[in-house]
């Protein structure tokens, strides 16, 4: 590593000009992103401008500092919107449901089709054997953390906002955006921390 | 000269981050799971008898035929080596390409020639660019004709040009641009080692260990559907699936992105045309 800081050292002052500045390459892909895309379905131009906490992710590969991480966090924390009813959990058979369907907000899907695309990403039901590794098995969910008022409000404002826990979660965040409606988002939190889930048996 | 071609090169790869601890590195067909090694299995059955080879013998058939208005063939077609020169011309882009100042990657290219050598029109071919049940792209055979006349070459991408290089850049800042309703970018399924989609396993294009996994196997022909596709339809399609609007085919997007993931594929063997599941 200090051969190759010393190599690149050594070329900077060759005159390496090709090499420009973080920032002139930052500017040249959102000027191609911004030229280069069409709208489709439901899928608008846009969609690839970013609000403050995807471009502090993008500007810090997804390792923010901690002072920012944490004020990026509250923010997104302070914004969750929570039943007003005040009940968090739906019906687990729909949630299973929500879950395995991939489908919502892309090009190609109907407007008025959402999924959460979770096994995508998560283990959750021991049945459902298609599941990735993006994210961490949810499997207990319920049996292992609780399954009291403190931890549905927690699956609750995970699946809405990821990222008010996680900064720069690539979880995405479905209540936030609209991806989820409230009452899959409650049927999902049953999913999790329902004792009769599959999930928690 | 070459020495200071050298040394930029490695102030450039240098300067590319983020460079994995050796620690995290995998070795390419190093995965155990039972989903993939049954998936390997039944890969290696199919490459046997790779119904790509069929596209690659059309594409054959389409480059050397007179064509279009101008009634030529694409012959003449300069893919980096020469007019014409067809053998290892894919693995050595995308590249600089003096005639029209730009960096083009494979299929950009050899739609550039259809424009310019035989007079098809260019929002005509962008119409309908990707393979459907009752239709395979001219440009898609031929792109699968050019890849397989690279089969056993090694990868390596134009980098001496400053245009090659700023392109890489701009395609690695493209890469991690998070945006849309999901937040994702590129990375996030294809920025880490070991991740998978349901039981699709994801290669890390970051690191040249694994950035092959992306390289390898486009264009290849997909079981799912029977098509024929190219990177320019993977990538699309990528784009699709992150919740993006659509990316212009053969557009400078594309081409910045086929760029960071050639070059941080160089120096592996390209195996031609490949089956997909």
């Amino acid at each position: 590593m200090k051969r190759i800081l010393i190599l690149a050292a050594a070329a900077g002052v060759a005159g390496c000009a090709a090499v420009k500045d973080d920032q002139t390459y930052r500017d040249e892909a959102q000027r191609l992103l911004k030229r280069d895309f069409q709208a489709r379905g439901a899928a608008a131009l846009d969609r690839l401008e970013q609000d403050e906490l995807q471009r502090a992710c993008t500007q810090y590969s997804n390792k923010p500092p901690p002072e920012v991480a944490k004020r990026l966090e509250a923010a997104q924390l302070a914004s969750i919107k929570f039943p007003a009813d005040g009940k968090l959990v739906g019906d687990w058979k729909q949630g299973e449901r929500i879950a395995q369907s991939g489908r919502g907000l892309t090009w190609s899907d109907k407007p008025d089709v959402r999924g959460g695309s979770c096994y995508n990403c998560h283990q959750i039901a021991p049945q459902t054997t298609s599941f990735g590794t993006v994210g961490p098995s949810l499997y207990q969910f319920g049996k292992l953390r609780g399954y009291g008022p403190d931890m549905q409000k927690y699956a609750y404002g995970r699946i809405y906002n990821s990222k008010a826990f996680s900064a720069c979660s690539a979880m995405p965040r479905f209540g936030h955006f609209g991806a989820l409606t409230e009452q899959q988002i409650k049927d999902l939190v049953a999913l999790l921390v329902d004792p009769n889930s599959p999930v928690n048996k | 000269m070459k020495f200071g071609l050298a040394l930029c090169a490695a102030a450039v790869l240098a300067a590319a981050a983020p460079l994995p601890q050796a620690a995290a590195q995998s070795k390419p067909g190093a995965e155990t799971d039972p989903v993939t090694a049954d998936f390997e299995k039944f890969r290696a059955v199919l490459e046997a008898d790779n119904p790509a080879e069929l596209f690659e013998a059309r594409g054959e058939a389409l480059w050397k035929t007179r064509r279009g208005p101008k009634n030529a063939s694409l012959e003449q077609c300069d893919l980096g080596l020469g007019p014409g020169v067809v053998k290892g011309a894919y693995v050595q882009l995308p590249r600089y390409f003096a005639d029209v100042g730009k960096v083009m990657d494979a299929e950009r290219r050899i739609v550039h020639c259809m424009v310019t050598l035989q007079g098809f029109g260019a929002e005509e071919l962008a119409k309908r660019p990707f393979s459907t049940a009752v239709y395979t792209p001219d440009a898609v055979s031929i792109v699968t004709y050019v890849a397989g006349q690279s089969r056993g070459m090694k990868i390596a991408p134009g980098q001496t040009h400053p245009s090659e290089r700023d392109t890489y850049e701009v395609g690695r800042r493209i890469y991690y641009y998070r945006a849309g309703p999901y937040d994702f970018s590129c990375a996030t399924c294809h920025g880490e080692d070991g991740l998978r989609i349901r039981t699709q396993n994801l290669p890390n294009f970051t690191t040249p260990a694994q950035a092959i996994r992306s390289y390898e196997g486009w264009p290849g022909y997909r079981m799912t559907g029977g098509l024929m596709h190219t990177l320019q339809w993977r990538m699309a399609d990528c784009f699709r699936q992150q919740r993006f609007p659509q990316p212009g085919y053969v557009s400078d997007t594309i081409t910045a992105l086929l760029t960071y993931m050639a070059v941080n594929s160089a120096g592996q063997t390209y195996r031609g045309p490949g089956i997909k599941r």
